[in-house]
C-alpha cells in the first residue's frame, strides 16, 4: 500500500527536488500545542512528517529529543494519545504522509496486531522502531502487512555491502539513511560522505532514500537534499520548543518558522538523483 | 501462552539467535547490529579456542586468586536452625566482588578483536571497578557510566576507579542509577563504534552478552559442584543468590541445571515492598517486554513506559533480569523469591556480627532468605549461599540507615 508516501514521492520527482522532513514528538510540549504544530506543518513547507511517539528510555537519541520525551511523557502523552493526534490531523489533511518514530517496548506492549490496525485507522503510512533490526522484526512487519503500513528501515554508516539486502528485506515507502554513526542532535551530517551510501541504497532497494540525524541549518538541509531523496530534520525542532518554553515565547510559531526556513533550502535545490 | 516445557539440554541456549525460549534477542539500533554480529563471532571463536582459555585461566589464578573459599558457615547455620549453610565465597576474590570474572573474560576478548578504549556501566560500582581494575592491567583506557545518584551513594567506589585510571562519567538522565548508565552507555558505543569495546556488566544485552556473561560467571558453579563433592561427597540441596541483572545468579545456577534435585532460587530486591511501587523485583513484579537490546521481564507500566526501580542496594537498582533468569521462571526450573531494604539491612548486621564477614548489600539480600529456605531445606540438607561481593562499599549507606554519623 503506502499510497500516501509513494504519491507524495512521485509528485516531488516531478518537481525535480528532495521531500523535507519535519520530526516532531507527540505532545511535546503538551497535546494542544503538538497539535497546532503538526497541524501546521504542511503549509510550513514539511513534505513528510515524522511523528515520535514517548518512550522513557530512548537509547539512540541525543539530549534534545531525550528532553523532548521526557516533557511528552510528564505532559501525559500515550501511545494511543499519539495516534489521536495523528487522526486529528487527518481531518484537514489527507495527503500528506505521517510516519510513526520511536522504540519498541509501547508497541509490544499494545500487541501488535492491535497497534497496527489502530495505526491504520488513525491514518499512519509507515513506522519506523529504532530498536527493532531485521533479525527481530518478522513479527511486527507481518502485522504492518496486514495493516497496509509500510516498516521504513534504517541503513547506517556501519551497514555494509553483505549486511544491505537483510536491511532493506520486506521495506516499502523509503528507505532512512542514518548519516551518522551516533545519537540523533549531535554530530554533524557530511552530504559528501553521505552521496555514496544513498546511491548504494537506492541502487539495492529501488526506493527513495531519505537521510536523518544531525542536520542542523538550512545550509547543510541543502546540501543533504542535493544527493538524498530526502532530508529529516528534528533535535532543531524540539531544541526551539525547549527554547520557547524556557524563554516564554510562542513555540508554534517559532517552530513553524524554523520549519519553513529549512523547507525553503530544501525546497530551492534540484536533487541530482530525481532530475529528469 | 502455554507454559514452555524444559528442556533436555540446557547448554543448547541461547539458540543462535540468541534466544531463550521468548527471551533474549538483538534489539539493537542498526547501528549496532553488526558490531553485536562481529562480537558474536569472535566470541565463539574465542570460546573455543584453548589458547585464549588458558590465558583466562592463568589472570583466574593468579590475578583474581580463584578458587574462591567455599566456607562452612557454623554460627549462621546454627542461628537458622535448619540445612547446613555454605557460602560461596566470591567476595573474597581480587576486587571483592563477582565482577572480576567476567571482566577479565571480556578485556581478554576487547584485547583479541583489537579494541583500544572500553566503555562499561556500573551501579554499585563493583562492576566498574572490575573494569578499571582490566584496562588498567591491560593498558586500555576505561570510561564508566554511573548513575549520578549512584556516584552520590557508592563514592569510595568512585574514587577505586579513578585510583586505578579510569574515568567516570556521572549519568543525569531519568533517576541517574544503573538503567540511565546503561542507556548512556550504549550511546557511547553507537557514537565510537570502531575502537570501543562495550563491556557489560551483567548476563543480560544484547546477544551475545546474555550468555558470554553468564559463561564467564559460570566457574562459580563449577568451583561450587567440585568444592561441595570434596567437602561433602554430594550435590547442594539448594543454591541462593540474590538477583539484579543475575549474573552471579546465572554462573552459580547454570552447572546445576540439569540436576533436578538441586533447588535454584533467585532473590530479587524487593525495596519498600512488593506492594509499593518502590521495588527492584522485575519476574515478581514485572512483566516481559524489550529494553537494552533483550526481550525479558520489566518493570513498566500500562503504556509500557519503563519504570524506576528501587533497592537499598545500587548493584539491584535495575527494572530488568537477564533473559536466561526469565526462561527458568517461566519454565519453572528457578524460584525467585524477594528481600526488603529493611530485611537486608537486617542480614547485613546477621552476617557480619555472626561470621564476621562484612557482605554487599546485593548478597544481604540473598542471606535474608535464608530463613525459610534453610528450614524448608531441613536438618539433613545442604544449602550453598552466594556471598557475591564484600560490603566495604556499603558501610556508609548502612550507618546512614541506622541513624549513625561516621
Amino acid at each position: 500500500m503506502t499510497a500516501r508516501i509513494d504519491a507524495r514521492f512521485k509528485a516531488l520527482k516531478g518537481e525535480g527536488r528532495a521531500a523535507f522532513v519535519a520530526y516532531i514528538m507527540a505532545g511535546d510540549p503538551d497535546r494542544e500545542t503538538a497539535q497546532k504544530i503538526m497541524n501546521g506543518l504542511p503549509a510550513a513547507g514539511a513534505d513528510i512528517i515524522e511523528l515520535g511517539f514517548p518512550f522513557s528510555d530512548p537509547m539512540a537519541e541525543g539530549p534534545p529529543i531525550q528532553k523532548a520525551a521526557l516533557r511528552a511523557l510528564k505532559g501525559g502523552m500515550t501511545l494511543s494519545g499519539t495516534l489521536a493526534m495523528a487522526a486529528e490531523f487527518r481531518k484537514t489533511d489527507n495527503e500528506t504522509p505521517i510516519v510513526l518514530m520511536g522504540y519498541l517496548n509501547p508497541l509490544l506492549n499494545r500487541g501488535f496486531d492491535t497497534f497496527a490496525q489502530d495505526a491504520k485507522a488513525a491514518g499512519i503510512d509507515g513506522l519506523i522502531v529504532v530498536d527493532c533490526p531485521p533479525e527481530e522484526a518478522d513479527p511486527l512487519a507481518d502485522a504492518l502487512d496486514e495493516a497496509g503500513i509500510s516498516l521504513i528501515r534504517l541503513a547506517t554508516p556501519t551497514t555494509d555491502d553483505k549486511r544491505l539486502p537483510a536491511v532493506i528485506r520486506r521495506t516499502s515507502g523509503f528507505v532512512y539513511y542514518v548519516s551518522v554513526a551516533g545519537v540523533t542532535g549531535v554530530k554533524e551530517a557530511d552530504a559528501d560522505a553521505v552521496k555514496p551510501f544513498v546511491e548504494r541504497i537506492r541502487a539495492a532497494s529501488g526506493l527513495p532514500v531519505v537521510v536523518g540525524f544531525g542536520i542542523k541549518t538550512p545550509e547543510r538541509a541543502a546540501a543533504v537534499a542535493r544527493v538524498a531523496d530526502g532530508a529529516v530534520v528534528g533535535s532543531v525542532l524540539v531544541d526551539e520548543i525547549a527554547e520557547c518554553i524556557a524563554q516564554n515565547r510562542d513555540p508554534v510559531a517559532n517552530v513553524l518558522e524554523r520549519v519553513n526556513a529549512m523547507a525553503k533550502a530544501v525546497r530551492s535545490i534540484k536533487a541530482d538523483g530525481l532530475k529528469a | 501462552m502455554n507454559t514452555p516445557l524444559k528442556p533436555n539440554d540446557y547448554s543448547a541456549y541461547p539458540d543462535a539467535n540468541g534466544r531463550f525460549g521468548d527471551y533474549g534477542g538483538r534489539y539493537v539500533a542498526e547501528t549496532l547490529m553488526p558490531l553485536v554480529l562481529e562480537l558474536d563471532r569472535a566470541y565463539q571463536d574465542a570460546k573455543a579456542d584453548p589458547k585464549f582459555q588458558a590465558e583466562l585461566r592463568n589472570l583466574q589464578v593468579h590475578y583474581a586468586g580463584r578458587p574462591s573459599a567455599m566456607y562452612f558457615a557454623e554460627r549462621l547455620t546454627e542461628h537458622f536452625g535448619g540445612a547446613k549453610i555454605y557460602l560461596k565465597r566470591e567476595e573474597l576474590n581480587h576486587t571483592g566482588s563477582h565482577k572480576i570474572n567476567n571482566a577479565l573474560g571480556q578485556i581478554l576478548l576487547a584485547r583479541r578483536m583489537g579494541k583500544t578504549r572500553i566503555i562499561a556501566e556500573t551501579g554499585a560500582g563493583q562492576h566498574g571497578v572490575a573494569t578499571a581494575t582490566v584496562c588498567a592491567r591491560f593498558g586500555l583506557p576505561g570510561f564508566v557510566y554511573m548513575g549520578a545518584t549512584d556516584v552520590e551513594r557508592q563514592k569510595p567506589n568512585v574514587f577505586r576507579m579513578n585510583l586505578l585510571g579510569t574515568e567516570v562519567i556521572p549519568v543525569t538522565s531519568g533517576t541517574g542509577t544503573l538503567k540511565d548508565a546503561m542507556n548512556e552507555a550504549l550511546r557511547d558505543w553507537v557514537t565510537n563504534v570502531s575502537d570501543t569495546y562495550y563491556l557489560i556488566g551483567t548476563a543480560a544485552g544484547p546477544h551475545p552478552y546474555p550468555g558470554m556473561v553468564r559463561d564467564f560467571q559460570s566457574i562459580i558453579g563449577h568451583e561450587t559442584r567440585s568444592q561441595l563433592s570434596q567437602l561433602e561427597r554430594r550435590l547442594p540441596d539448594a543454591v541462593v543468590a540474590c538477583i539484579g541483572g543475575g549474573s552471579n545468579a546465572i554462573g552459580i545456577f547454570h552447572p546445576f541445571l540439569e540436576d533436578e534435585s538441586v533447588r535454584l532460587i533467585g532473590v530479587e530486591a524487593a525495596g519498600h515492598g512488593l506492594a509499593t511501587d518502590k521495588h527492584a523485583a522485575s519476574l515478581t513484579g514485572g512483566r516481559p517486554g524489550v529494553l537494552h537490546g533483550n526481550k525479558t521481564y520489566l518493570l513498566q507500566d500500562p503504556e509500557g513506559q519503563i519504570l524506576d526501580a528501587h533497592s537499598i542496594s545500587a548493584g539491584l537498582d535495575y527494572p530488568g533480569i537477564g533473559p536466561e533468569h526469565s526462561f527458568l521462571n517461566d519454565i519453572g526450573r528457578a524460584e525467585y523469591l524477594s528481600a526488603t531494604d529493611e530485611e537486608a539491612l537486617e542480614a547485613f548486621q546477621l552476617c557480619a556480627t555472626l561470621e564476621g564477614i562484612i557482605p554487599a548489600l546485593e548478597s544481604a539480600h540473598a542471606i535474608a532468605r535464608l530463613k525459610e529456605v534453610a528450614k524448608d531445606v531441613g536438618k539433613d540438607g545442604i544449602v550453598v549461599l552466594l556471598l557475591s561481593g564484600r560490603g566495604d562499599k556499603d558501610v556508609a549507606t548502612v550507618a546512614a540507615h541506622l541513624g549513625r554519623t561516621i
